[in-house]
């Protein structure tokens, strides 16, 4: 036995490209099924929350307009970064959801997999789900699918790491930029890829990440009125509830629950479908004269 | 003709002679039927141009939505499961039939709603035709409208409907749900129930199977209690953004996929560089159409500042010439305010405008019917952002005229309001009509034009304008159930 004294990483929240504890000071003990205390997360609060809306906000701009050649390369730079810390992040997910190694395997190279698909999705989208309509007139009409722009995001504690990386990237596709909350489960695996994202030229702020129990930060995220759009998968009634009411206020936003099981998340079909990432745009009819 | 003065051109009276077959009472639509409401209780519709009542139409209680709630499902299966081809050939018969008797609903909707003929006969009429039209073509379609999915309808689907447009709004709610498959439960404004009214007589002629489509006429608590029923598996509303909240809270603990169409307070952009004399009849279109009653009226005016006053001068001489006035006559273009409590809306915000400071110009000064609802266009310059009226839907035929110096302040405070459904930028500027219809939060921008529509081309607005869209193949995405078709 070594007599040197491993080093334990302090797990912070991700906003605005840094990793700030939280405001609040809390942390929340993360133990493996044995027990043992893997890592203390940080309990993101409300305030948290708010200050990663003002940072996605911010970011906004940056993302949502680059080129859709450039996201996708951006987002093919994330998938590099997570095939080179493959193996740490098949450890903390067994360490963390007790999986069996295979299983664990499955659910990382699906997660890598998927962000090389969404990858390839940013300069296609809007190809596929925008058109020129044909208008009984001498117009020039188009729909162009677009960012919504700020995305509120609960991702679920199962599948821990899939469901937070196919949330996660599918929103960035066209240009969003996103305040993800984490639930504690699923949170050091979280910490994994925000120190990748920060390493993937990914803009400061496009993707904050919130750790912790989700109840406190339904409505601050839900009923911020900087945010655009709600996406979540796993949500209880109870919250699904508490995040259409808060949705309602201010300006409006729809709310997405998705109903993918861990089989649906692991389903390209469903999962990196164009029909869910349809969802996650905003479409803008624009009408011009073409006839002189 | 005479030598001595200048010639009298004065238009003469060209009122629209046809008169459509209207009923002393209407019951309500339900299962293929007219029927006596449940509730018993009736109220009347006014012409808002008169005053006078036009007929007396139901009032559907919670008994009643239940009834045409079960109806609809009852004929859900019938109909989802006709052959596509059938269903689209429903849809293409409605379209006929209502191109057949299109000049006596245009009038009916003039004589209930208060707008000029001209445009219930050229906009109104054509336009919800064509929605049938259009979409009737999609019902057979749709597994190539969303590849790699099975598209499955949602099943009865409550519809709520505003005043603003009453037989083109019942169109482009009910031609989508019925193309891919779904029943449709409706209820249209309070103030304007006669044309959908009208409609379920024209479903009746093309042998619409009953159920298919229930018209239910009643005020808000109506449109509550289809919210409220489990049996509605999806609301389209289109209305005031105060209403679709109410809706929004009132399903948050169902999962009924919602679609708002609410209200709006669009900017037109005018630049500098703009061909001047086109953009001042797309301002005139886009606040002066349908008195003003439109969600994506272009009610706020950005002009540059270089051009406001030339820009100004011509905007008022050409408001001058609108005829303001019974809206049965061919030559009238702004017809009465759709009802009392409108106007009062409206003369309130007027008033509240002059209380700020800004300034009114009001001159067309034709003397307006002595009976009925009226408001003459007009607009208010030295306005501030702060202003009540260029931060507020007004509803009605009034514009706000602001002044920028550069495209990113005309943008900053064009974007500066919680609503997003439409804008209007003018400017002969190719690279310059994509930046800034690119930079504006709205659903649809007109660039080079304003107020255009059409059943091809999706409408619908973002932020506090609400969400989803209606017409074009997007339309068609919020009445469908998309299951992968691996899965």
């Amino acid at each position: 036995m070594s007599d040197r004294l491993d080093i334990i990483k302090t797990c912070k929240l991700f906003i605005g490209g840094k990793s700030p504890r939280s405001e609040s000071g809390r942390t929340i003990p993360l133990s493996d099924s044995g027990g043992r205390v893997l890592a203390r997360i940080a309990h993101a609060s409300r305030k948290d929350a708010r200050d990663a809306v003002d940072a996605a906000s911010a970011a906004l701009g940056a993302w949502r307009d680059s080129t859709a050649y450039l996201r996708g390369q951006v987002l093919y730079r994330w998938s590099e970064m997570l095939q080179s810390r493959r193996g740490e992040l098949v450890e903390t997910l067994q360490a963390t959801t007790s999986m069996r190694v295979a299983a664990a395997r499955k659910e990382v190279d699906a997660s890598i997999d998927r962000v090389v698909t969404m990858a390839g999705w940013c300069d296609k989208l809007d190809q596929l789900l925008g058109c020129r309509n044909p208008v009984a007139g001498p117009y020039h009409n188009h729909t162009l699918a677009r960012a919504r722009g700020v995305v509120a995001v609960f991702a679920p504690s199962s599948p821990a790491l899939l469901g937070l990386v196919t949330l996660t990237a599918a929103a960035l596709v066209p240009g969003n930029t996103l305040v993800v909350s984490v639930p504690t489960e699923a949170a050091l695996g979280a910490v994994l890829l925000s120190e990748m994202l920060a390493v993937s030229d990914v803009p400061p702020g496009a993707v904050n990440i919130l750790t912790g129990p989700r109840e406190e930060l339904l409505e601050p995220l839900g009923g911020h009125g900087a945010v655009h759009l709600v996406l979540g998968s796993g949500l209880a009634k109870g919250e699904r509830t508490t995040l259409r009411h808060a949705a309602a206020d201010s300006i409006l936003r729809p709310v997405i629950c998705l109903d993918l099981d861990e089989a649906g998340f692991h389903d390209d079909a469903q999962a990196a479908s164009p029909w869910l990432l349809e969802g996650l745009v905003d479409f803008k009819t624009i009408w011009h004269p073409a006839a002189i | 003709m005479s030598n001595s003065g200048t010639i009298e051109w004065d238009y003469a009276p060209a009122p629209e002679r046809i008169r459509p077959d209207i009923s002393d009472e209407y019951g309500l639509f339900i299962d293929g039927a007219f029927v006596e409401p449940e509730s018993g209780e009736s109220f009347k519709t006014v012409n808002p141009a008169t005053g006078q009542t036009i007929a007396r139409v139901a009032s559907a209680g919670a008994a009643d939505v239940d009834k045409a709630v079960k109806a609809a499902k009852a004929a859900g299966g019938k109909w989802s499961r006709l052959k596509p081809t059938e269903r689209a050939k429903f849809l293409f018969r409605i379209a006929r039939r209502l191109q057949e008797c299109a000049r006596e609903l245009a009038v009916l909707e003039t004589m209930d709603g208060g707008k000029p003929i001209c445009e219930s006969r050229d906009v109104d009429l054509p336009l919800a035709a064509q929605h049938f039209f259009y979409h009737a073509g999609w019902a057979d379609k749709l597994q190539w409208a969303f590849p790699g999915c099975t598209p499955r309808p949602r099943g009865v689907c409550g519809q709520i409907i505003p005043w603003n447009f009453p037989l083109l709004m019942a169109a482009w709610k009910i031609a989508p749900a019925l193309a891919c498959g779904n029943t449709v439960v409706l209820k249209p404004a309070e103030t304007t129930p006669l044309t959908a009214l009208h409609l379920a007589r024209v479903f009746q002629e093309v042998d619409l199977p009953p159920g298919v489509v229930n018209i239910l006429t009643g005020a808000g608590e109506t449109g509550a209690a289809i919210v409220d029923h489990p049996g509605v598996k999806k609301i389209a509303f289109t209305g005031s953004t105060d209403v679709g909240r109410g809706i929004m809270h009132a399903l948050a603990s169902r999962d009924v996929p919602l679609t708002l169409e609410l209200g709006g307070k669009s900017p037109n952009i005018v630049f500098a560089d703009a061909a001047i004399d086109q953009a001042v009849e797309g301002v005139v279109s886009g606040i002066w159409f349908n008195q003003g009653h439109v969600c994506c009226a272009g009610s706020r005016l950005f002009v540059e500042e270089s051009i406001v006053e030339p820009f100004v001068a011509a905007l008022r001489e050409r408001m001058g010439r609108l005829r303001v006035g019974d809206p049965l006559d061919k030559n009238t273009d702004v017809g009465a305010i759709n009802s009392r409590e409108q106007l009062n809306r409206i003369e309130a915000l007027v008033a509240c405008g002059q209380e700020e400071g800004a300034i009114l110009h009001e001159i067309n000064d034709d003397p307006l019917p002595k009976r009925g609802n009226w408001h003459r266009p007009c607009f208010f310059t030295g306005v501030e952002p702060s202003h009540v009226i260029a931060r507020e839907e007004i509803f009605g035929p009034v514009l706000s005229v602001m002044t920028f110096r550069t495209p990113q302040e005309a943008l900053r405070r064009a974007n500066s309001t919680p609503y997003g459904l439409a804008a209007g930028v003018w400017t002969d500027k190719g690279s310059k009509v994509f930046d800034i219809a690119g930079a504006l939060e709205a659903g649809v921008v007109w660039c080079n034009t304003y107020n255009k529509f059409d059943a091809a081309s999706p409408f619908g607005g973002c932020k506090a304008s609400g969400f989803g869209r209606e017409g074009g193949r997007h339309g068609l995405r919020p009445y469908l159930n998309l299951r992968s078709s691996g899965a």
